[in-house]
């Protein structure tokens, strides 16, 4: 193992910068005769628009212009797009209403952009914005998702009748059906996922600067992925040729899903920097981050599994009402169906299932990918329903999920639902939960808390998710825009440091540190010498992103195959000068070795015998830097168990955590510490989903969780600390053995949470978030 | 428009403000310490704390003209000149900041939390001493750990 290598806890490289003070977050980027844009927001959920006066903006102080849909229109500037068809059971795809980025003539939520002023200072701006003048007549509106398409309701777009997007069944459900008659048990659940907003610490941010001479746009964003950014405000918003478009992702404060997506904002600002010819910047407020940045979750559904007598599942049904919002985000359509509907399998055997989700528009902001996407719905429909299936068989909830796992000699496995899953062994990540979490100490605990008049209850969940996005050719067949491999250039400079060049973008996941690993493990050169150069479209080639925990399962493979190129290359130019056969060379520690002898030459110096090559064999390229492209073959799919203990004052519904203890199967980990970094983050988002964090929206449509006074974000003394732990597979398709962490932990917590507060109550269920109010009237209830 | 006066990081510094500027505007726009962010808009999230006379403030909710005449410390004040301050250290040895954006304002709290109570933190002082400040990346457990670990190095 090299010294700074695969497995080591290496302190983060990028830490340092942020320690003292000296990230570079979009905000903190000025230049020179930058202006301030502001956007006039609808304060209606529905409202047609019949004029706007701009006239007294147009007179403010140190307003220099207003901008609306019609001077959009007027350069050409196209809506923002959906990238995933999604068919509906019509026959027709998907409805895709247009999603202007300056209203046409009519607005759908509350904050939906209307115009831009762009002044001389924000506070300028924010004026300026005041007092454009929008005549507004308010429609009826429809905000739950429940009712959203039943008949009666306001309609929202023509092209979308009943408000409906689309119906997707998927599964064979006659066989289900048969499968549910001749059962031994049927257990039901109907559930709410509650609705969130996504809120990573940085507020989005843009800022565009257009060069008259180059005619090229360079902008400043938030982005999780700059080159998708650059491809579809290119290609589809007509902002500038790629070429002469040139998007900068700096340090970025935290993503979650939330900063993956094409913002009406961020076209608009790269537009008007061309239009005022001077640079343009804004910067979102907390408040404007809960009305306008895309949400997450937003389902109801019924879940019912059809049981045999030894309480094994033959068959699976789920029916889910999933809203979008008002309009479709970038890859809104793909997170209720694919990510959602081929998770059902979980990890278990089920053999049959089958699923109706149908998708509504309602008068709320759209509705997108946030940490987990699909899978966490899933999994807790899922997770709970295992609970309920084990009460009505009275079995225990471990030994229920028992019976039912896929074993470990059954993979690769062929699910119902698409998916194949690469490698897993459930039994024993459950058997190291129960015994992290001691699980059989649980009934003493609880009869030492009832002493103190409290409750206690634990919980498990078992989940599995598929990340690693992802196989083109398998997102292409499911309608989907893009093709998502990865790409990678390892570049020696000649004096022998290193500088990698990934397509992924690191928003806290630190792969600055964790790749800067890969390259030290495989190519022998200290850690320090080596540089991992992200987020820029001028500076790395053409990428996909960070989202679904994908950076290193696809990422990381692209580098380690540029490694393995250079190697290659090395060998020739070794071999060259130390007069050797190419065969007889070796490589390990950073050095070429003639086999057998100690005859040697260091990484370093064949780097600079590339760029120096004055005595170099014959017909070789000079260089020392490689490109890879990497395509992965299927998903990868992480999986555990979590276990979650709390205890419940039935008296308040207060509900507190007391330990929780995670077991994941991440494959391979290249930098453990890292890793339980993301482990913990992620369980406490889905804490924060299962205890304290709901998006309303009242029933006119206003926002009325709109800043961190109304929506309970999880803070420090919300939670515990964490037992963690691992029990590692090896996916055989993934060259690294890795399976990708980021997402586990918000898709693990919620059903173990809330499996934990139903146990305690002794209740059938109760919806998240399970505030002190609800667990209170549960408890009344149960009582 | 009024002029202040204000000790920033040991420097004196003097600008030129709105009535209605905040701190975190004139440190991050007239002065360039842009370490200090802003998070929210209602003085809940904590990215902006810095110290205001040995006091940490959330300085989105000060007016840079109430503190004319003190003496403040930010992020960038901490480190001595290649070397972190302890508790910075220890947020670095215990993974206690992912994608950097709390961290200047825990980092600041943290500092408060020692100077009142001490530097034997026990878990639950800290978890319910840092509930002004959020973080959505960590969840929390590597921030509480730093923060121990920091107070203690602190005093050693
Ligand atoms: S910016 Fe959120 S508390 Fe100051
Ligand atoms: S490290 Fe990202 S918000 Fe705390």
């Amino acid at each position: 193992m090299a010294e700074n290598g695969i497995g080591v806890s290496v302190r983060r490289k990028e830490d340092n910068r942020f320690l003292i003070g000296k990230g570079r977050y979009t905000d903190d980027i000025n230049v020179a005769g930058q202006t301030y844009a502001a956007f006039v927001r609808s304060p209606h959920a529905h409202a047609t628009i019949n004029g706007i006066d701009k006239s007294a903006a147009e007179a403010s102080v140190g307003v220099i212009a207003v901008f609306t849909g019609d001077d959009l229109a007027a350069d050409g500037i196209g809506p923002l797009i959906c990238g995933v068809t999604v068919p509906s059971d019509d026959g027709e795809p998907h409805r895709a209403p247009a999603h202007p980025a300056l209203a046409q003539g009519k607005v759908n939520y509350v904050g939906d952009h209307v115009a831009v002023v762009i002044a001389e200072t924000q506070a300028q701006a924010r004026e300026g914005a005041e007092k454009v003048g929008v005549d507004y007549t308010a429609l009826p509106a429809v905000t739950d998702t429940g009712s959203a398409a039943d008949d009666g309701q306001p309609q929202i777009h023509d092209v979308a009748p009943n408000n409906m997007c689309y119906n997707w069944p998927f599964g064979d459900k006659d066989a289900v059906e048969a499968a549910f008659a001749s059962a031994h048990k049927v257990s039901t659940l109907d559930l709410v996922n509650n609705r969130m907003v996504t809120n990573p610490m940085e507020p989005r941010a843009a800022l565009a600067e257009y060069n008259a001479g180059t005619e090229e746009i360079t902008l400043h964003l938030t982005t999780q992925n700059p080159h998708v950014h650059r491809l579809v405000m290119s290609a589809f918003n007509q902002l500038a040729p790629e070429h002469k478009l040139r998007i900068v992702s700096p340090d970025v404060g935290g993503g979650f899903g939330a900063k993956i997506f094409v913002y009406a904002e961020e076209l608009v600002v790269g537009w008007s920097c061309r239009k005022v010819n001077r640079p343009v910047k804004w910067t979102g407020d907390r408040t404007e981050a809960f009305l306008a940045d895309a949400h997450g979750r937003d389902h109801v559904a019924t879940a019912e599994m059809a049981l045999d007598e030894n309480g094994k599942f033959l068959a699976m049904r789920v029916m889910t009402k999933a809203n979008l919002g008002a309009y479709l985000s970038t890859f809104a359509t793909m997170v209720p169906s694919y990510l959602y509907a081929f998770l059902f399998a979980g990890q278990y055997t089920t053999p049959l299932i089958y699923s109706e989700v149908k998708t509504v528009f309602t008068n709320t902001a759209p509705v997108d990918a946030s940490r987990g996407a699909g899978r966490p719905e899933a999994t807790y429909l899922l997770e709970r329903l295992v609970d309920v299936a084990a009460a009505d068989m009275g079995l225990e909830p471990a030994e229920i999920r028992r019976r039912n796992f896929i074993p470990k000699d059954a993979f690769p496995y062929q699910t119902p639902v698409v998916q194949c899953y690469d490698s897993g062994d459930y039994e024993t990540a459950l058997d190291k939960a129960l015994a992290l979490a001691d699980y059989d100490g649980f009934a003493a605990r609880a009869e030492e808390a009832k002493s103190r008049g409290l409750r206690r209850g634990i919980g498990l969940s078992s989940y599995v998710e598929a990340c690693g996005i992802a196989p083109s050719a398998a997102v292409g067949q499911l309608g989907a825009g893009v093709g998502l491999w990865e790409s990678a250039q390892v570049r020696f400079n000649p004096t022998g440091n290193v500088q990698v060049f990934t397509g992924t973008h690191s928003h806290g996941q630190g792969h600055e540190t964790t790749f800067a690993q890969l390259v030290t493990e495989q190519l022998g050169v200290p850690i320090e010498n080596i540089e991992v150069i992200h987020g820029d479209t001028a500076k790395t080639q053409f990428g996909m992103g960070t989202y679904g925990s994908r950076s290193l399962a696809v990422g990381g493979v692209a580098i380690a195959k540029a490694c393995e190129k250079l190697i290659a290359k090395g060998k020739k130019i070794a071999a060259h000068a130390l007069e050797a056969a190419e065969g007889d060379i070796e490589f390990a520690d950073g050095n070429f070795t003639i086999a057998g002898t100690d005859k040697a030459m260091n990484i370093a110096e064949v780097a600079f015998n590339a760029y120096v090559p004055h005595s170099y064999p014959e017909g070789l390229e000079p260089g020392f830097d490689e490109n890879a492209f990497f395509d992965p073959m299927n998903f990868s799919f992480p999986a555990g168990t979590h276990i979650c203990e709390v205890e419940v004052d039935p008296e308040t519904g207060v509900v507190e955590i007391v330990k929780y203890s995670a077991v994941d199967d991440f494959g391979k980990l290249i930098n453990p510490m890292i890793v339980e970094g993301q482990v913990h983050g992620g369980i406490v988002h889905g804490i924060g989903q299962a205890l304290l964090e709901v998006c309303r929206y009242d029933s006119e449509g206003q926002l009325i969780t709109a800043t961190y006074m109304d929506y309970a974000m999880p803070r420090a003394d919300n939670v515990p600390s964490f037992d963690v732990d691992y029990a590692p597979t090896d996916p055989p398709h993934n060259p690294l053995g890795v399976k990708g962490c980021g997402e586990a932990g918000a898709i693990g917590a919620p059903p173990a949470v809330i499996n934990a507060i139903t146990n305690a109550l002794g209740v059938k269920h109760i919806d998240m978030p399970a505030t002190p109010e609800n667990v209170w009237r549960a408890a009344q209830g149960a009582a | 428009m009024p002029i202040v006066n204000m000790n920033v990081n040991g420097n004196p510094v003097t600008g030129e403000v709105e009535g209605r500027t905040l701190l975190v505007q004139f440190l991050r726009e007239n002065l360039g310490l842009t370490g200090t962010h802003i998070g929210c808009d209602t003085s809940q999230c904590g990215s902006c704390v810095v110290h205001v006379d040995g006091k940490s403030v959330k300085s989105c909710t000060l007016l840079a003209v109430m503190a004319d005449g003190s003496e403040v410390t930010t992020i960038e004040g901490l480190a001595n000149g290649a070397e972190l301050h302890p508790m910075q250290q220890a947020f670095m040895d215990n993974h206690g900041l992912q994608c950097g954006f709390c961290t200047p304002g825990m980092v600041m709290s943290a500092l408060d939390i020692v100077n009142r109570n001490g530097n034997e933190l026990d878990e639950n002082t800290v978890r319910k001493e840092l509930a002004g400040n959020i973080c959505r990346c960590t969840g929390y457990h590597n921030i509480v750990k730093s923060v121990t670990a920091g107070a203690k190095a602190m005093g050693d």
